[in-house]
């Protein structure tokens, strides 16, 4: 009964703060956020007592732009910014007479997208037509391949950081049910001076990837991190470059909330996301949204556009099924090289996909996979790393802290990019070697870090320098201040001498007063030691 | 009697009489031809509105292909072995109009797509069982793969000049896809319509 007190006025609480909600205000998101329940929460252990909450439920659907020099069924070219219509052939412009000629990168690129995401790869898949109408459809159809796409059945595995301190790499999975080849459609411009629609045939037939996820999801969290993985093995491969702010990338998310257990609810579609965060907020809202119209007694609203409805499909008559073969020796006899995909040879070529990369920097330099997960997150980081650790002689274990908290903070902080970064490798080695000589202490490195980040160009030793923060290691110098600091207080070190250790870290501290935190703090610790016994 | 029958159907076909009299002439020196479309009419009559014509074909510079056969060699199938008509509700002609974006919503409209109907459930006739269905001709063949080269585009001035309506570089789309009003609303649209 407490229980399902608890838990209702814990949704009151939120839905209070919805009431208040606008989409500008991104404050009131971070507070949605940190008071959700965890969105993996297990059963709760009075759980037999209580109603079940709402949760979400969130699918992906995923159109990556294939990176390919021309488009898919015609030899123009692909670009993301030239003047109108000046990247369409005759084709793409859908003039009668003309006919689709398959890119064979645009297969290469399915296949290898298929083999990192554990698919099976169709030997045998077809083509289709989508009809429907709209100013950025030339042809009125969009060929695509509905009935036997070219792979089926994978998983895309990623990882979330949980915990307080974020420390802790939980992995999930999320099964993708097929990844086809489609043709995209041009562009459509609104102009609401002469009220007209202006269309761009730049982009329709530029080959996409539709990658189509089950509803494995359960927050905005989970889903923006799943996104961020995929955009990361699709960089690593090559096939998409994974921008989502310029349209390569394009995710729209199914949501729904339901009571574990009973059926699924009605879904609504979020689109027109340009980056990973946002995504995370919109499905949030949207589940909250839905949360609380479920709570007042409403039903949720599902508004699909006419064209979503299940038909004007039909095979695409102008193309045969597309044969993938599986390894040389299935090869029919005299076949042109270049006429044949053969999915070995491309799993031969595939390159480091992300999570053997995180395993290997763990492996190879004993950091913990959290801090892994984080350099393998963030564009350049790795490289960064790696150039410190060639100019420094300090561990990779100590090293990595720096990069992740220090640097990343303060990039992040600025919205930098690694590349932007005013501080370079060989700058950050240098200071961590004047750490690791014991010129400086780590606090004062800290401060030096701070003071480097604001004068790009000024090395450590010089900032050190002029502003006096070297370590002072002269032995008499310290004696003295330490004599002063044990002769004006008695009565801790008499404590000390009966036994109270703690009481010398006072003394410490008052030693580190004097110097400015500038003494090193294992001798002085040694000489008060001397001192007191 | 025949060639006067023949006119007629001649005539409903769009071919002018004049060519009719010298037809009939032909045929009525080709006994054999006559008695033919004589039987081929007979036995049409039962069925509604075949006009099939199996005589030599008029004008032509080639003689007749010997693996065409002179008559047909297929009678339609009868009607027991076709399944029941097919009912269109009135919702099914709503949605097939909102996606074809035709208006055959008339009475000779309907009659017409019926008929298309109960031609095509012909097809039903035919075992299919244990059968892949077959959705190119060309599934046989091999796909041809191209390279990843650019070799076109660059034509805007010439895909632009087939557009009514351009607005610099751009196409102008046509008015946007106005959703067809709902049945009940039509009526009502119509009622006050000039239509």
């Amino acid at each position: 009964m407490a229980a399902f007190c608890v838990a209702a006025s814990e949704l009151l609480h939120n839905m209070k703060q919805i009431s208040g909600f606008y989409p500008k205000a991104s404050c009131v998101i971070r507070r949605i956020r940190t008071t959700n329940p965890r969105c993996d929460s297990q059963i709760q252990p009075r759980a037999k007592s209580t109603p079940q909450q709402l949760v979400g439920v969130v699918g992906l659907e995923i159109h990556a732009q294939i990176n390919s020099s021309t488009k898919l069924f015609s030899g123009s070219s692909v670009r993301f910014s030239a003047p109108p219509n000046s990247l369409v052939s005759f084709f793409d412009a859908s003039l009668p007479g003309t006919l689709p000629v398959l890119n064979r990168r645009c297969v290469e690129a399915a296949v290898m997208t298929g083999l990192a995401l554990n698919c099976n790869i169709n030997r045998k898949s077809l083509f289709d037509r989508k009809h429907y109408f709209y100013a950025d459809l030339p042809a009125g159809y969009q060929i695509t391949q509905q009935r036997q796409p070219v792979a089926v059945d994978g998983t895309l595995t990623y990882s979330l950081l949980e915990g307080k301190k974020r420390s802790q790499v939980i992995r999930k999975n999320v099964h993708i049910k097929q990844i086809q080849l489609e043709q995209d459609s041009g562009k459509s411009l609104h102009d609401d001076v002469h009220s007209q629609t202006l269309i761009d045939l730049n982009r329709a037939g530029v080959g996409l990837m539709e990658l189509v996820m089950e509803p494995d999801m359960s927050c905005g969290e989970e889903a923006a991190a799943a996104v961020r993985e995929l955009q990361l093995i699709l960089q690593a491969l090559g096939t998409c470059q994974g921008n989502m702010s310029e349209g390569q990338l394009r995710v729209d998310a199914n949501v729904s909330v339901h009571r574990p257990g009973e059926p699924l609810g009605v879904r609504t579609e979020v689109k027109n996301i340009n980056s990973v965060r946002y995504l995370a907020r919109a499905i949030d809202y949207e589940i909250q949204r839905q949360i609380g119209i479920l709570q007042r007694g409403g039903t949720v609203q599902n508004e699909t556009r006419a064209y979503d409805s299940k038909s004007g499909f039909m095979p695409e008559p102008n193309l045969p099924p597309l044969i993938v073969y599986e390894d040389n020796a299935s090869l029919p006899a005299g076949i042109d090289a270049c006429q044949a995909v053969v999915v070995q040879k491309i799993k031969e070529g595939l390159p480091e996909l992300p999570s053997i990369k995180r395993d290997r920097l763990v492996q190879t330099y004993g950091i913990l996979p959290e801090h892994s997960f984080t350099l393998v997150n963030e564009d350049g980081l790795v490289e960064y790393f790696e150039a410190v650790l060639m100019a420094t002689k300090k561990e990779p274990r100590k090293v990595i802290g720096w990069v992740t908290n220090e640097l990343l903070g303060h990039l992040k902080q600025q919205d930098l990019s690694v590349s932007q970064s005013p501080i370079s490798p060989p700058a950050l080695a240098e200071l961590l070697e004047l750490q690791e000589t014991g010129h400086i202490s780590s606090s004062v490195a800290k401060q030096v870090f701070q003071k480097m980040w604001r004068s790009p160009g000024k090395t450590a030793a010089q900032i050190t320098q002029e502003h006096d923060l070297g370590l002072v290691s002269d032995t008499a110098q310290l004696h003295s201040i330490c004599q002063k600091v044990v002769d004006s207080h008695p009565d801790e070190v008499h404590a000390i001498r009966n036994g109270n250790k703690k009481v010398l870290n006072k003394l410490m501290g008052l030693v580190q007063k004097e110097t400015k935190g500038r003494a090193d703090p294992v001798l002085v610790r040694k000489i008060l030691q001397e001192k007191t016994s | 009697m025949s060639a006067l029958s023949l006119a007629a159907l001649r005539t409903s076909c769009g071919v002018p009489p004049k060519i009719i009299r010298s037809t009939s002439r032909l045929l009525s020196n080709d006994g054999h031809t006559i008695t033919n479309v004589e039987k081929t009419f007979h036995r049409r009559s039962c069925c509604v509105q075949t006009y099939i014509l199996s005589v030599t074909r008029l004008y032509s510079s080639q003689p007749h292909n010997p693996k065409v056969p002179k008559m047909p060699t297929w009678e339609p199938v009868p009607e027991d072995q076709l399944p029941q008509p097919a009912q269109i509700p009135a919702d099914l002609v709503d949605k097939l109009e909102r996606l074809a974006l035709v208006d055959f919503r008339t009475k000779q409209g309907l009659e017409c797509l019926e008929k298309a109907i109960r031609f095509a459930d012909q097809l039903h006739v035919v075992d299919t069982s244990g059968i892949e269905p077959m959705d190119s001709v060309l599934e046989d063949r091999a796909l041809y793969l191209r390279d990843d080269a650019v070799k076109e585009g660059d034509c805007a001035e010439e895909l632009l000049q087939l557009s009514e309506k351009t607005a610099e570089e751009y196409f102008v789309a046509p008015p946007g896809n106005i959703p067809l009003p709902k049945r009940e609303e039509r009526a009502a649209m119509l009622k006050h319509s000039e239509f």
